[in-house]
């Protein structure tokens, strides 16, 4: 018996310390086999249990057991501080190389522009909507108060695919078609792609990414709009960005408004960005004109509201600096692989 | 349009703030000012030269020596390559060792031996107007050494402001100065010319015909034109203008022509109304009739063009044939011309859609369309006549012969329009007081009264053609009030029905699928060439690209040239976008797609020389992680050449439960990309979107009993697909197989011709107990002789 547990402790001791000292894990599978295998030391000692006086049988067996437990849990232990601190922590390892890498992909600036948008809308109860990109002139001119033998047709030019259908040139659309579909309270946000007939010059595109948005319900005033559009500006540019309405004309807002946000370079002192105002132009907005409600079939007199609508690839152009818009439709992977961090 | 700033400041004298602060008034309450150009600029060192005696230069035949009188105590002498020098005449001069305009400074020089102090200017060279090719003659008396800028009344602002569609009272001086001065219309006042000719005459009033001075105006078509003045000016002299009026045209960017043009082109932009002159002696009748255009007609405009005209353009005619087009451009026949003594002058209303009509029809865009397009003050015109008429014998001289006529079939009626104070607060969200709102529209030209129930009556001044409703009456209050002085306070809102659009959600899993295999988002325009498209447009920007695209991929594989011809041949694009076809409905087939497309590298190049290009085996992984969020329980599969009408080379489709294919990929031919010599494969993929979100995920517990793990090597006679053999196993083996997977496949040694050893590795595990040897062995050797029997397949060295 004392012969037994001697051989037991120092079995565990040397086994200890054999596994301290394995320096890979090639070298600790050896010591496990040598010690734990099937064919190991520990393994022969605790058949030779079998040969002791049964008395002692449990008291040998127990710490064999313990001593077997111990071991595994050190093997364990050894394990995974190599794995831990794998072959590259041995010394004489050049860390200065560069590391093994993997491309990384990224989402396209306008993307990423028209993504934060709806999601700051989102807090203010806006749910994205979407509509077709070809339309009728009836839902892109005519229900939107845009007679087409008013001059006010002519501030866009638009693609025709036949006398009565266009290529959309704005998300606004899709006010009319959600406001027939749906009764109010209505929220929306419209990220999408429209069409002007402007050849690509370095700020004009003949297609390009609009956000429109919609709020109708009862009440919605003017300084709701105000308020409204404002956070969002706070919230997107910084909250030290002041924000300006000024009068405009869309036919489908009444009272209509241009928004300027103080210039993102200057902070309203004036220079190149902004053509030394100080502000820079935004969004189109205002609340909605009457003759938009009757057209849906809504009570005007009942319901209130306002839209607005921006250029996402020009917001991209502010936000980034990007001096030329073709960029944003050119594909190059040296653009666009500068917004994976982004 | 280009607005002066003097000019202002002399029509509302009342005006006190500078050119920057009427600017950024006139932006906060109205329309935006672009910009502001102080015309004096580099113009200071310039003074006034009279040419005391000109000679010829005795070496150069296009050469002459003048002698100039410029302030100083002795004339100086300037050789000029001018055509014309007028002995007397004054011209802008500026000394050696001073600067242009532009910057460049004037050097003392020898032309052909003779000495050159200093320069005499053109327009051009001044900054102030076109013409290049002569010097500049100053029309009226000048003092020697005066400054230019006093002498030319350039120490002046032109604001360039951006009138909307909506405000044609804005077109003009006066309605701008209306807008900005403090007192609003009352402020108001039309100011003498210089040596003005007071004209005294009466206006002779008409239904629908009259006669003036032996010329009878006939009105045919009374809804295109319900009011028509003339006047005829007899002996007057056609010639240039006056310095002072050529200054003020030049201010606003004009051009001057002649004193005749100039004059109505001086009152088009103080009083907003287009003007017109006939040379009376080429009128026949005389007469001028306004009518519709006969079928066949044709008239030659003032700019050469001859021109066809169909019926519902509205022409001016004399006795038999058109003479002008109504509210567009006069005639080249009726022009006024430097011969002309006698002038038939129109000041006239005519319809807005009809002008709109012919400006459409004719591709012809001036002035005067612009602005009856957008709707002129029907009375304004008697105003206009007396100052156009006044200003015309100021400069040219002449009398008025007779009476002006004056004809008008449609008075158009006052506009009243119902405005409740209620209304403005419950829309502004404010509480303005009534005074407040009076204060905001009576200084504009708008009259209040009383109309009982909380209700105001309004009466539209009639150069407001664009207020008709009270929520147009709500935004005039608004802006006048001030924008910016309203509050903005958030209120509570209540939540939306309206349902999210469907495809939000798989567009961002798609996105996040592509990013996370390295891929960049491209946006394309969606215009291709004939062959790339079903869907034409009618006026496309390029004949070229005159179709909309239907499918992605083709728009991609280009951006990818666009790539390889930088030289970057490490390529990866995705895009999401809508695809086009023809459809039976009125609006084409829209279609959501995903398109990716990719060569060079899988990964950016290592030291350890790791790595490789992108192949098939990519590819299908690609596609099988984009179909699994483009359309759940979609499948990828081999086509077969059959029944796939596109280019991709070894194509793999998407394929939906119920049988639709969504979409394919493979490796783009080479025939179908434009690539150096030095880049790799390139692949290609296109599917369908889905919309909805993919059924959510149900937990399975995690396994408590071991697995049980067996490999085989089989040989499988040649072509059998693997998917088949995995079928078989999957059909005969128990419940108990928990996965199924291909780890090595390998051809020739010592296997017989054509066959393959592809070995599996299958896993046993039952969720309730631990698998016994026996079980396993028992499940391998059903599916070996499964195999063996259906497909001819053996385990390899059994």
């Amino acid at each position: 018996m004392e012969v037994f547990l001697s051989s037991l402790r120092e079995l565990e001791e040397s086994g200890a310390a054999a596994i301290a000292a394995a320096a890979a894990p090639e070298e600790l599978e050896r010591v496990r086999v040598e010690y734990l295998g099937r064919k190991a030391r520990l393994t022969q000692l605790l058949r030779g249990v079998r040969e002791l006086p049964e008395e002692q049988r449990p008291e040998a067996g127990a710490e064999a057991n313990r001593v077997k437990n111990r071991l595994l849990e050190l093997l364990d232990q050894r394990a995974s501080q190599l794995a831990a601190a794998p072959a590259a922590a041995a010394p004489g390892t050049d860390l200065t190389l560069p590391g093994r890498g993997r491309w990384r992909g990224a989402r396209h600036p306008c993307t990423l522009v028209a993504d934060e948008i709806c999601d700051i809308f989102k807090e203010l109860g806006f749910v994205r909507a979407r509509g077709p990109e070809a339309e009728t002139t009836w839902y892109n001119f005519t229900a939107l108060n845009t007679p087409l033998d008013h001059p006010a047709a002519d501030e866009q030019d638009t693609f025709y695919l036949a006398e009565d259908i266009v290529l959309r040139t704005h998300t606004s659309p899709v006010q009319t078609r959600v406001m027939e579909k749906w009764k109010p309270p209505v929220r929306i946000v419209v990220p999408g792609v429209v069409y002007r007939r402007d050849p690509f010059d370095a700020s004009h595109a003949p297609a390009f990414e609009q956000i429109e948005g919609l709020a109708v319900d009862e009440g919605i005033s003017f300084v709701e709009f105000k308020a409204s559009i404002s956070y969002f500006v706070r919230r997107f540019f910084g909250e030290d960005t002041a924000t300006r309405f000024r009068p405009s004309f869309f036919p489908f807002t009444e009272p209509s408004a241009e928004v300027d946000v103080s210039c993102l370079l200057c902070h309203g002192e004036g220079c190149s960005a902004c053509k030394g105002t100080g502000w820079i132009e935004i969004m189109g907005a205002g609340m909605v004109d009457p003759a938009v409600f009757d057209n849906v079939g809504y009570d005007s007199e009942r319901y209130t509201g306002f839209a607005f609508g921006m250029g996402v690839g020009r917001i991209a152009m502010l936000r980034y600096r990007i001096p030329d818009i073709r960029l944003l439709y050119e594909s190059d992977v040296r653009f666009l692989e500068q917004f994976e961090r982004a | 349009m280009n607005v002066s700033y003097r000019w202002l400041k002399e029509l509302a004298p009342s005006i006190e703030d500078s050119a920057a602060e009427l600017a950024e008034r006139l932006t906060y309450i109205a329309v935006p000012v672009d910009d502001i150009v102080w015309l004096g600029e580099g113009l200071s060192d310039l003074v006034v030269g009279k040419v005391l005696s000109v000679s010829k230069h005795p070496k150069a035949d296009r050469l002459v020596v003048c002698q100039v009188d410029v302030g100083r105590q002795e004339p100086v002498q300037v050789v000029t390559g001018a055509p014309v020098v007028v002995e007397g005449a004054f011209y802008p001069y500026v000394g050696a060792g001073q600067a242009l305009p532009g910057g460049q400074t004037v050097k003392s020089v020898k032309l052909r031996g003779e000495p050159s102090e200093g320069m005499l200017c053109s327009e051009r060279e001044l900054g102030i107007g076109r013409d290049a090719a002569g010097i500049m003659q100053l029309h009226g008396e000048f003092k020697p050494g005066d400054s230019l800028l006093e002498a030319l009344e350039l120490d002046d602002y032109r604001l360039d402001i951006d009138v909307t569609p909506n405000r044609p009272d804005l077109l003009g001086h006066w309605g701008v100065a209306r807008e900005l001065a403090p007192g609003g219309a009352a402020d108001l006042q039309l100011p003498a010319f210089p040596e003005h000719a007071r004209v005294e005459y009466s206006v002779a009033k008409a239904e629908t015909e009259g006669t003036t001075a032996g010329v009878t105006v006939r009105i045919e078509d009374r809804e295109g034109c319900p009011r028509y003045m003339g006047a005829v000016i007899r002996g007057l002299s056609v010639g240039p203008s006056p310095e002072w009026l050529a200054n003020r045209l030049r201010a606003i960017g004009q051009q001057p022509i002649n004193n005749v043009v100039d004059a109505t082109n001086y009152v088009l932009h103080e009083l907003n109304q287009p003007l017109h002159a006939f040379d009376l002696a080429t009128l026949g009748g005389p007469a001028v009739v306004i009518r519709r255009a006969h079928k066949g007609e044709r008239l030659r405009t003032l700019d050469g063009k001859d021109r066809a005209l169909d019926r519902e353009m509205l022409v001016i005619a004399d006795a038999e044939v058109p003479t002008a087009m109504a509210g567009l451009m006069g005639g080249e026949a009726t022009e006024v011309t430097e011969s002309t003594q006698d002038l038939f002058l129109e000041c006239a209303y005519f319809d807005p859609k009809r002008v709109r009509h012919a400006s459409k029809g004719l591709a012809l865009d001036t002035d005067a369309s612009f602005r009856f397009q957008r709707g002129m003050d029907p009375e304004g015109l008697p105003c206009a006549m007396q100052r156009v008429i006044e200003l015309i014998l100021t400069v040219a001289g002449g009398t008025v012969d007779g009476d002006a006529i004056d004809v008008h079939p449609s008075p158009l009626e006052r506009r009243f329009v119902g405005l409740r104070p209620r209304r403005v607060n419950h829309l502004l969200g404010v509480e303005l007081e009534p005074g407040t709102i009076e204060d905001c529209l009576r200084p504009i030209g708008f009259e209040l009264r009383e109309g009982g129930e909380g209700v105001l009556d309004v009466a539209v001044p009639t150069w407001r053609p664009d207020i008709e409703r009270e929520i147009d009456l709500i935004e005039e209050v608004a802006r006048r009030y001030g924008y910016d002085r309203f509050p903005d306070e958030m209120k509570t809102f209540r939540p939306t029905i309206v349902r999210e659009d469907d495809y939000v959600d798989a567009f961002r899993r798609l996105r996040e699928v592509m990013i996370g295999f390295g891929f960049l988002e491209a946006k394309t325009t969606p215009f291709a060439p004939e062959g790339e498209g079903e869907v034409r447009l009618l006026n496309p920007l390029s004949e070229r690209e005159d179709h909309l695209r239907s499918d992605l991929l083709t728009g991609l594989i280009h951006r990818v040239e666009h790539n390889l011809a930088r030289g970057q041949r490490d390529v990866r694009l995705f895009e999401l976008g809508t695809a086009f076809g023809s459809a039976a409905g009125p609006l084409p087939a829209e279609s959501i797609r995903m398109a990716a497309v990719w060569t060079g590298r899988r990964a950016p190049s290592h030291w350890t020389g790791e790595g490789g290009e992108w192949d098939v085996w990519d590819l299908k992984w690609v596609l099988t992680a984009v179909a699994a969020q483009a359309t759940p329980g979609a499948e990828v599969q081999p086509v077969d050449h059959a029944s796939y009408s596109g280019n991709l080379e070894e194509p793999l489709a998407v394929v939906t439960p119920d049988g639709r294919t969504l979409g394919w990929a493979g490796r783009v031919p080479a025939a179908a990309i434009e690539a150096p010599r030095w880049a790799g494969a390139v692949w290609g993929l296109e599917i369908e979107v889905a919309p909805g979100r993919p059924e959510t995920v149900a937990y399975r517990p995690l396994p408590v009993h071991p697995a049980v793990e067996r490999d085989l090597a089989l040989v499988v006679e040649g072509r059998i697909p693997t998917a088949e053999v995995g079928g078989v196993i999957r059909e005969v083996a128990p419940a108990t197989l928990e996965s199924v997977s291909v780890f090595d496949v390998f051809e020739g040694g010592s296997l017989p011709e054509g066959s393959r050893s592809i070995a599996w590795r299958l896993r046993f595990r039952a969720p309730d107990r631990t698998l016994t040897d026996d079980e396993v062995d028992k499940a391998v050797n059903r599916i070996t002789s499964a195999l063996q029997e259906k497909l001819n397949v053996a385990v390899r060295g059994a």
